[in-house]
């Protein structure tokens, strides 16, 4: 095993506790479960055979712990649950359940190992099962994030069904007198021999004196008679009738409805407000002074909004340089040992390389997450108790935060998680638990739903980190034989973490994502060096965090090289790829297109990108045309390898949306500051991309790697470069900057 | 104030340039028309007066003239409109804040043009936004509901 020294600056996520938690407590009690929170207030006759499944006289209850933001999770949660559990989803009901350390993320660690995810050797393995056994002792996070929710619950929630559909069957042997191997279970029931049924909800009483039958062996993903096809999204009905209840359509009695004003310089001072006029407008309750800011609170968000604008207010100065210009040339100066992040990845010789060069400079500025959902919170204060009523995607630090606002012990705080209407990243901030809970805890016994403007939400979002890279590539007898990537960037792991309270020690890995593991094993020379600064504008998780950017500026590079080299831009690839998973995405990709190289004819070109992130190969071509009013998207098709598909309508779904979104922020988004302020204040001002800009987009799964992955993020890092790479084959010009409508035309 | 919603007549006592959308959520508790940028760039609080879209966000109530339908007057679960079964059938939602404002954009589309084009449909389906970029499948799911109704 290594040490647990290499293990440390390995780490970056959490780095003190693998340092501070990871011996003492040994992988004994590491492995052991925690207490299953059902069982808490159980009522007579009713039974819970875990965190995950609870069956008492009237029905069976299954619990999807994960947040859903609108990648399906809560359905597929259930799904897995169900199929070793012989019911069927419309027999169930489904909650989010309470935020319950039970509930903690087991896979979301992974990615902090410090091996790259497609490495599954022995020590690898070690490394990642020790990190989680560390985490779960330090710091039990209940989290979705990280494209990690499937890889967490695929075993644990099948094992969830098959430890109570075997007791079940254990409960109605005892009760009939019927041995166990004469049973089977099917559409939540045992059925006897004689074909009698016994429903599970009438074998819950006796199930509950049973200890758990466990160690129960999965079925074979071939005989899944739910999972792996097209199912129906238990949300599905609710989202096209406008019945499901989002955070913020949460209505109860006297409730209030809020907003609030914070330093739109991020971070800044409040020196001084005036809002005598505010107070005297329709509906308005009273203002109430919070952290950095005011909120007003009022009979209808409306008028609150409308209040909120009248209040005058004096703001301190950001704590970051002012004007963007000075972001870039702040970064352009941090290439150098005393900024360096990693040394990444080093392989033969760059410098020592031969071969005629190329090489440029790449930018990927802030953008916003600007989900559909405004940021919202209803909260309720009262002495003895707390209840939140939001979407989170990390509920019990949102529930220790109002704890340590309300002086309200933790166990009190009652965190109601809600379908969310977006995130991309933005439901993984606290600063709106904050402000809602400020207020709350003002108006003690009133429940005050407080929601952000459009505008106030593009004024604190905390943004994707800004990035420029700088990259040499060298060329010799066709082939690439040499890249040099080095990439600048605020650090995103520190400022996130940071505002979490998390001093994190160790290279942030975020800053080198999706290039240094780029398993192109058959390229000779390649070194990735990544330079990381904190002194920029606070920044977030942004849908594929670092691998974004990173992607984007290593396949450009990559391409300009292909290019150079007089190669083609998929055969080059594939020959450069050591990793068999990886070639298998690169050549469906090709024969879903037919390709036949980047140039189609006049005007038209085809644009490959490869990306590696969260575990996920993924390749994408996309193709345009250079019509006389600007570029126009044609066509993109993608290849990706999750290991197991447990929805193939759900995963297309979330492939060609990944793909919108890639593609629409790469064309038209960014977040600049002026006077210490985002200057895009709403979406007219980074917009995405509309339905009249969308081509078809086509998309095959693949099912060999030998992991399963999430698919949230995985689509959009090749979605940029794959753009990019076929407008330079449509037009002859190579853009390096994101949004790439500062440098061409869109249709 | 008084207001025809869903074939139910409300009284509000409010100041006449609350928009629509505001009269709909925090005074009536109608949720399903959603808040999403406030200056009619998303589409998301899109409903129909007289049958045509309007977006309630910038509709003043004391200018309101005609009848309100809401997502929710437009079907339910049990009673589902054509846009709503072919949304279902093609799993168009992802996170599904938009949807309410894409199924009445795209129902009044309809009634307009029962058998659009995919370049109609993008030019009247482009003021709605969806950031989990669900095109493909509101394409897809408007076709469907053209031919369903078409049958129908």
């Amino acid at each position: 095993m290594a040490s647990l020294g290499k293990i440390a600056r390995r780490t970056f996520l959490i780095g003190s506790a693998a340092v501070a938690g990871g011996v003492a407590f040994g992988v004994y009690a590491a492995r052991q479960p925690f207490p299953n929170p059902n069982l808490d207030d159980l009522g007579d006759g009713a039974v819970s055979f875990n965190p995950w499944v609870v069956i008492d006289n009237e029905r069976v209850t299954l619990v999807a712990p994960h947040a859903d933001k609108g990648q399906g999770i809560f359905s597929a949660q259930a799904a897995l649950i169900a199929e070793e559990l012989d019911i069927d989803l419309d027999q169930v009901e489904i909650s989010f359940g309470e935020p319950d350390r039970a509930y903690f993320n087991t896979a979301i660690t992974e990615a902090a190992a410090g091996f790259p995810m497609y490495d599954m050797s022995p020590t690898a393995e070690r490394v990642r099962g020790f990190l989680g056994g560390v985490a779960k002792l330090a710091f039990p996070m209940m989290a979705t994030g990280g494209s990690s929710a499937i890889p967490d619950v695929y075993d644990k929630l099948r094992q969830a069904g098959a430890t109570a559909r075997e007791t079940l069957k254990l409960a109605a042997s005892q009760e009939s007198g019927v041995p166990v191997a004469e049973l089977r279970t099917e559409r939540g029931a045992v059925i006897l021999p004689d074909g009698t049924e016994m429903p599970y909800t009438a074998l819950a009483a006796t199930a509950a004196r049973i200890e758990p039958v466990m160690g129960v062996v999965l079925r074979d993903p071939a005989d899944w008679r739910l999972a792996g096809r097209p199912m129906e999204r238990v949300d599905i009905v609710r989202k096209s009738t406008g019945t499901l209840t989002y955070g913020i359509d949460f209505r109860t009695e006297d409730m209030r409805f809020a907003t609030i004003k914070v330093n739109p310089r991020q971070g800044g001072a409040l020196n001084g407000y005036d809002a005598t006029e505010a107070e005297a407008m329709p509906g308005v309750e009273r203002t109430v002074e919070i952290t950095g800011g005011v909120a007003v609170v009022a009979n209808n968000t409306w008028r609150a909004f409308r209040a909120a604008n009248a209040i005058q207010f004096d703001w301190g100065d950001a704590p970051y340089p002012a004007e963007q210009e000075a972001h870039w040339d702040h970064l352009a100066g941090i290439f150098d040992d005393e900024h360096l992040n990693a040394e990444a990845r080093v392989e033969g010789d760059v410098d020592a390389a031969e071969g005629e060069e190329i090489s440029g400079e790449y930018r990927s500025p802030y953008i916003a997450h600007a989900p559909l959902e405004p940021l919202n919170a209803t909260v309720l204060v009262t002495d003895t108790r707390v209840d939140i009523w939001t979407g989170h995607q990390i509920q019990m630090f949102a529930e220790q935060i109002v704890s340590e606002i309300t002086g309200v012990d933790q166990e009190n705080v009652h965190l109601h998680n809600h379908f969310i209407g977006g995130s991309f990243g933005h439901r993984l901030e606290f600063e709106f638990i904050r402000q809602a809970a400020e207020i709350a805890n003002q108006m003690r016994g009133v429940p005050i739903q407080m929601t952000y403007s459009r505008e106030e939400d593009f004024a604190h979002d905390f943004p994707r980190h800004i990035t420029m890279g700088r990259g040499v590539a060298k060329v010799l007898n066709g082939q690439v034989n040499s890249l040099d990537v080095q990439i600048a960037g605020q650090s995103v792991m520190r400022s996130q973490m940071g505002r979490m309270g998390f001093n994190l020690p160790g290279p942030d890995t975020q800053l080198h994502e999706g290039a240094w593991d780029a398993p192109m094993f058959n390229l000779p020379n390649l070194r990735v060096r990544s330079y990381r600064t904190e002194a920029l504008a606070p920044v977030s998780s942004w849908r594929a965090v670092g691998a974004g950017p990173n992607v984007f500026i290593y396949e450009t590079l990559l391409d300009e090289a292909i290019h150079a080299a007089g190669a083609d831009p998929l055969e080059e690839r594939i020959r450069l790829m050591g990793h068999d998973v990886s070639v298998g995405v690169l050549e469906a990709v090709g024969e879903m297109c037919g390709w036949s190289g980047p140039n189609i004819g006049e005007g038209r070109g085809r644009g490959v990108a490869y990306g590696f992130s969260f575990g996920v190969a993924v390749a994408t071509i996309v193709e345009v045309t250079h019509t006389d009013a600007g570029i126009r998207l044609d066509h993109v098709w993608m290849a990706a390898d999750v290991g197991q598909v447990i929805d193939p309508v759900n995963l297309e779904n979330l492939a060609q949306g990944g793909v919108v979104f890639g593609l629409g922020h790469a064309i038209n988004c960014e977040i600049t500051y002026s006077d210490g302020m985002a200057q895009q204040t709403n979406y007219h001002a980074h917009e995405g991309m509309r339905i009249w800009q969308c081509p078809p987009i086509e998309f095959r799964a693949l099912e060999t790697n030998p992991k399963i992955r999430g698919f949230g993020e995985p689509p959009i890092p090749p979605s940029a470069p794959a753009l990019g790479n076929a407008i330079f084959a449509a037009t002859g010009q190579r853009i390096r900057e994101m949004p790439f409508n500062k440098h061409i035309d869109f249709v | 104030m008084r207001l025809t919603v869903n074939g139910t007549e409300h009284e509000v006592d409010v100041e006449p340039d609350m928009p629509l959308l505001w009269v709909l959520r925090d005074e009536l508790n109608i949720t399903g028309p959603k808040y999403g940028c406030g200056i009619a760039q998303c589409g998301a609080c899109t409903v129909h007066v007289d049958g045509f879209a309007v977006r309630s966000c910038q509709l003043a109530i004391g200018d309101l003239v005609g009848e309100v339908t809401t997502i929710e007057g437009l079907g339910t679960p049990d009673n589902l409109h054509a846009v709503q079964q072919a949304w279902i059938e093609h799993q168009v939602a992802q996170c599904g804040y938009c949807q309410s404002g894409q199924i009445m954009q795209a129902a009044d589309l309809l009634a307009a043009n029962p058998q659009p084009s995919d370049a109609d449909i993008d030019a009247v389906m482009g003021g709605n936004l969806c950031r989990c970029g669900t095109y493909p499948r509101i394409r897809a799911a408007i076709h469907s509901a053209a031919a369903r109704l078409q049958e129908a």
